[in-house]
């Protein structure tokens, strides 16, 4: 048994939040570099460009590169041999949020009741936490800030076995083709499969944690994955919606078992800030 | 593909040159407003009560900034995406409203408003928050403070970047850039 103050996650996600905002991911600024080289629309490259650009401004100048600076969500994974001491493990986490939005200079994009009140909750909580016990004596966190934009875009449909590959396939393509110019292309798809209702739309959000170029493990899989950014890519969205070739940087899919009358599958879209970032403690 | 640099107030002899993909560098004041600000300022149109500012030749930017540090005028603030406001533009644009900086195609009657009353709306590009704001130079929570970054701020800019995506002309950069790149 290892024991670990739950102050040490507080800190970890306060850090994280801020660095996540502040800073591009390297897969994700190289997959935009290569898509700049391959664009032919003029506009599509003027916007490259100011993306690039403002990478470097909220690098320089530690401010988030997107004002829309997500809500805070967590894929953690507790080792089973962990002991949490000194106070409430989610309690910790939504402090650590609290802390890193304000220090950060972060926004706060947290409505109390999502309906009638509408009233922001001031500090970013609460954040959404998906946890998993596993084996071992580590913890690893990721957090992964998602914005409105791209979020508002997604979708869970409950297809028909009959529906096939196919169906899927026209499915994802659908969505993106209805999204345009929303959820801030260059985009990056994140595909669930399986499982039920819920599950697929977390498979489909932790699919977008993966670098980009990591084909699924499964070569079928991994051949559907490059088929459909292929088909996306020749949709013409481009950047921002403004027309190019541009339109996503990738598309990953991850599956689970299901049951025999079902097959859920999610689309999650992510925007090309992409946040996120990885610990172990 | 033109570049302009535009002054607001906006005027119709302004907005008759621009076409759907030019580029513009707009200075001036700007105000911001997203959806609950919005929905305040039409139900005052409807009560005929004052507005927090001149709609007359008005550009609104659709942002919620985040927080200044110290020492800046604002934090980060890149455009949200302008479909939820469109029930409440059209109102807007009855009222003098002459520019609309968002990101995000627009509803068709929303279109048909910009083509009778002569208004724009400019594209900025999310997420390139930290960059737009560098064009920000001062700016003011005149109304709603309560909404925290949905608040009406006045903004001083200098050189914003956005891109003309429809024209007074009744022209759609989201539907005719994609046909233009689609491909079979």
């Amino acid at each position: 048994m290892r024991e670990v103050d739950v102050t040490e996650l507080t800190d970890a996600v306060k850090r994280m939040v801020i660095e996540s905002n502040y800073y591009i991911v390297d897969d994700v600024s190289n997959a935009l570099k290569k898509a700049y080289e391959k664009e032919t629309s003029e506009t599509g490259k003027a916007i490259l460009k100011m993306i690039f650009a403002n990478h470097e401004v909220s690098r320089k100048e530690k401010m988030p590169m997107c004002q829309d600076t997500g809500v805070a969500v967590f894929f953690v994974e507790i080792g089973q041999e962990i002991h949490l001491v000194n106070g409430n493990y989610e309690d910790a986490i939504n402090e650590g949020v609290r802390q890193g939005y304000k220090e950060g200079y972060l926004r706060k994009s947290m409505v109390g009741d999502p309906v009638i009140e509408r009233k922001n909750t001031g500090d970013n909580t609460p954040a959404v936490i998906h946890t998993r016990i596993v084996r071992g004596d580590k913890i690893k966190i990721i957090v992964a800030p998602k914005g409105g934009g791209s979020e508002n875009m997604s979708e869970v449909r409950m297809m028909k076995a009959a529906d096939g590959m196919e169906g899927v396939m026209d499915f994802v393509v659908e969505r993106v083709s209805k999204s345009g110019g929303n959820p801030c292309p260059p985009v990056i798809v994140g595909v669930g499969i399986g499982g039920d209702f819920e599950m697929s739309a977390i498979l489909a959000k932790k699919s977008l944690l993966r670098n980009i170029g990591e084909r699924n493990s499964n070569p079928k899989y991994a051949k559907v994955e490059e088929e459909l950014l292929e088909r996306i890519n020749k949709l013409g969205i481009g950047p921002m919606g403004l027309g190019g070739k541009t339109t996503a940087l990738e598309v990953f899919i991850e599956y689970i078992p299901c049951h025999i009358a079902s097959m859920p599958v999610a689309v999650n879209l992510n925007c090309h800030v992409a946040r996120h970032i990885k610990i172990i403690i | 593909m033109a570049e302009y640099k535009l002054k607001t107030p906006l005027e119709e002899k302004d907005l008759e040159k621009l076409k759907i993909g030019d580029q513009i560098l707009l200075s001036g004041i700007i105000y911001t407003a997203r959806d609950a600000a919005h929905k305040k300022v039409v139900d005052l149109i409807e009560k005929n009560e004052p507005l927090p500012f001149d709609m007359k030749g008005a550009v609104i930017y659709y942002v919620g900034p985040a927080p200044a540090k110290p020492g800046y005028a604002i934090g980060s603030a890149g455009p949200t995406t302008s479909y939820r406001m469109d029930p409440y533009a059209p109102i807007l644009m009855n009222h003098g409203l002459k520019g609309m900086i968002g990101k995000g195609p627009r509803s068709q009657s929303v279109i048909d408003s910009m083509v009778k009353n002569k208004a724009v709306y400019l594209a900025a590009v999310g997420g390139a928050a930290a960059l737009i704001a560098k064009s920000i130079k001062k700016a003011e929570i005149i109304a709603y403070e309560d909404l925290k970054s949905e608040a009406i701020r006045r903004l001083e800019v200098e050189d914003f970047p956005c891109v003309v995506a429809n024209d007074i002309y009744g022209n759609d950069l989201y539907k005719e850039g994609t046909a233009k790149y689609k491909e079979e």
